[in-house]
């Protein structure tokens, strides 16, 4: 059977009457903040304690926002006799959001888990060179940083958690053979 | 002295709605409209849920500095948005809104002749707008404007027609006091004929091609602005009040309700008004833009055509109950 003459016409007045009865699912944003997953690319924090001043987050950054200085310092040898070790410090490290396009290549390959996406995206200036945060403010940013979400209930383990699962295991067992023998 | 208190009265009261509706419509299409497209409309201004959008509007338009181009025609461009507001608010002034002679700004024996002849003059406004503005988009406005009224018009003054010779009278009043309910379901082609015919007149959308602004920018009100654009504007919305009503009062019965309505018959006119603004804003969210000539055809090939078998149909009816 063809469709009633105007059944589309009415189909259309029930379309957006139906919307208008719906809740609106506007976010009045400056009222109301926003709720963010965490790995946002909101902002990088830096986890500093972690950073060994590998320069690979400096060399990969595509536009070059990352500065880094350091310099080497020597520890003294940790067993008599044995050689003087030298350990870079960190003097200086700072992001120019001004330049950073948020790919998040410096937070991919920092081997040391040192940088950190946090979802705070509020920092705007009105004076460009405010843009770049120095490394006392990339540090507080990390106290911003979410808790990384849980994983799937079937998934892998991490790897790090089963690493650590089977040196206590095989710690445990070295431990227990021995009583075995004794009693 | 009396006499001359009760008209201050009544035109004050007259003008005060004619200032005050048109806001409150706009200020539902407002929040309507944002409805209907799952936004929220106006939030901030007043406060509470943007109710004073439209009052902050208004100061922004008093704001604004008053052009008028080189080439128009300065009078006739600075006189066009008072030619297209000052009709609504005479045709308001003849709107009964309730059953006791108190309740109508004045009482006009011919309602019918005066109202539809005075809405007319309101097109006119436009029409001076897009002939004096010397723009090409706005004379194009105009034209589309002239050829909306030629095309409109007749099936509007057909279809009042049409309950004038039910009611025996063409006094608007005097057709409340003759209405029946069951003139409802005799008269409802003729009430959805007047009511598309006064939405184009109107140039609210779907009909708004004379101001089509993805086409011809905002046709014969595109060189207005400041206050004259803002007074364009508030012709549309008291156009849709006037229109509204006067659908009320000629097809839905006025005041006359399913009960109370013994004094409370205003509260009924401005309930079935509002309903029908409520519709105006409906339509417009819904509908996308007429082209021109599927316009001028829907007027010839339908409306005019339902408005004639309205009218035989009113004729029948009457012969046979007389």
């Amino acid at each position: 059977m063809a469709p009633l003459p105007g059944s589309g016409l009415a189909k259309g007045l029930a379309v957006t009457l139906r919307t208008m009865t719906k809740k609106s699912v506007t976010a009045q944003y400056p009222d109301t903040q926003p709720d963010l997953p965490p790995r946002t690319r909101g902002v990088i924090g830096l986890f500093e304690e972690n950073c060994t001043v590998c320069m690979l987050c400096a060399r990969e950054c595509p536009d070059w926002c990352i500065y880094i200085d350091s310099h080497k310092e020597t520890v003294p040898a940790a067993a008599p006799g044995g050689r003087e070790r030298s350990r870079n410090v960190l003097d200086r490290f700072a992001i120019d959001f001004a330049l950073c396009m948020y790919c998040g290549i410096c937070i991919e390959v920092c081997p040391f888990d040192a940088l950190f996406w946090s979802p705070e995206f509020e920092y705007a200036e009105t004076d460009i060179r405010e843009l770049t945060h120095e490394r006392d403010k990339l540090r507080e940013w990390m106290w911003t940083v979410p808790a990384p979400p849980a994983l799937d209930p079937a998934a892998e383990e991490p790897k790090e958690i089963a690493a650590a699962r089977k040196t206590a295991e095989k710690l445990a067992a070295a431990r227990a053979e021995p009583q075995e023998g004794e009693s | 002295m009396n006499d001359a208190l009760d008209v201050t009265l009544r035109l004050l009261i007259v003008f005060v709605v004619f200032l005050t509706f048109p806001l409150i419509i706009g200020q539902t299409e407002h929040k309507v409209m944002a409805h209907m497209q799952g936004r929220l409309g106006p939030m901030y201004a007043g406060g509470f849920h943007g109710w004073a959008q439209l009052v902050a509007d208004g100061v922004k338009f008093a704001q604004k500095e008053d052009v008028v181009p080189a080439g128009a025609d300065r009078r006739i461009f600075q006189l066009a948005p008072a030619v297209a507001l000052l009709p609504y608010l005479l045709v308001l002034l003849a709107i009964p809104i309730g059953p006791s002679e108190g309740a109508v700004g004045e009482v006009i024996d011919a309602g019918i002749f005066f109202v539809l002849a005075v809405m007319g003059v309101g097109v006119l406004g436009s029409l001076m707008a897009g002939w004096a503005s010397a723009n090409k988009f706005s004379l194009l406005g105009g034209l589309r404007t002239a050829a909306q009224l030629l095309a409109y018009e007749l099936p509007m003054l057909l279809t009042a027609a049409s309950v004038a010779m039910a009611a025996g009278t063409v006094s608007l009043p005097g057709i409340l006091d003759a209405f029946e309910w069951w003139w409802l379901p005799w008269q409802i082609v003729g009430a959805i004929v007047f009511f598309v015919a006064g939405l184009a007149e109107l140039q609210r959308p779907p009909f708004d091609m004379p101001v089509a602004d993805s086409e011809i920018i905002f046709g014969a009100y595109t060189e207005y602005t400041g206050l004259r654009f803002a007074l364009f504007l508030l012709a549309e919305y008291a156009g849709i009040v006037v229109l509204c009503g006067l659908t009320t009062v000629l097809f839905l019965g006025g005041w006359h309700g399913p009960w109370g309505a013994d004094g409370l018959g205003w509260v009924w006119t401005l309930l079935k008004t509002a309903v029908l603004a409520f519709i105006v804003i409906w339509l417009r969210v819904t509908y996308p833009r007429l082209r021109e000539d599927q316009l001028q055809k829907l007027s010839w090939t339908l409306l005019v055509p339902l408005s004639l078998a309205q009218i035989a149909l009113t004729g029948v009816v009457k012969v046979v109950i007389q």
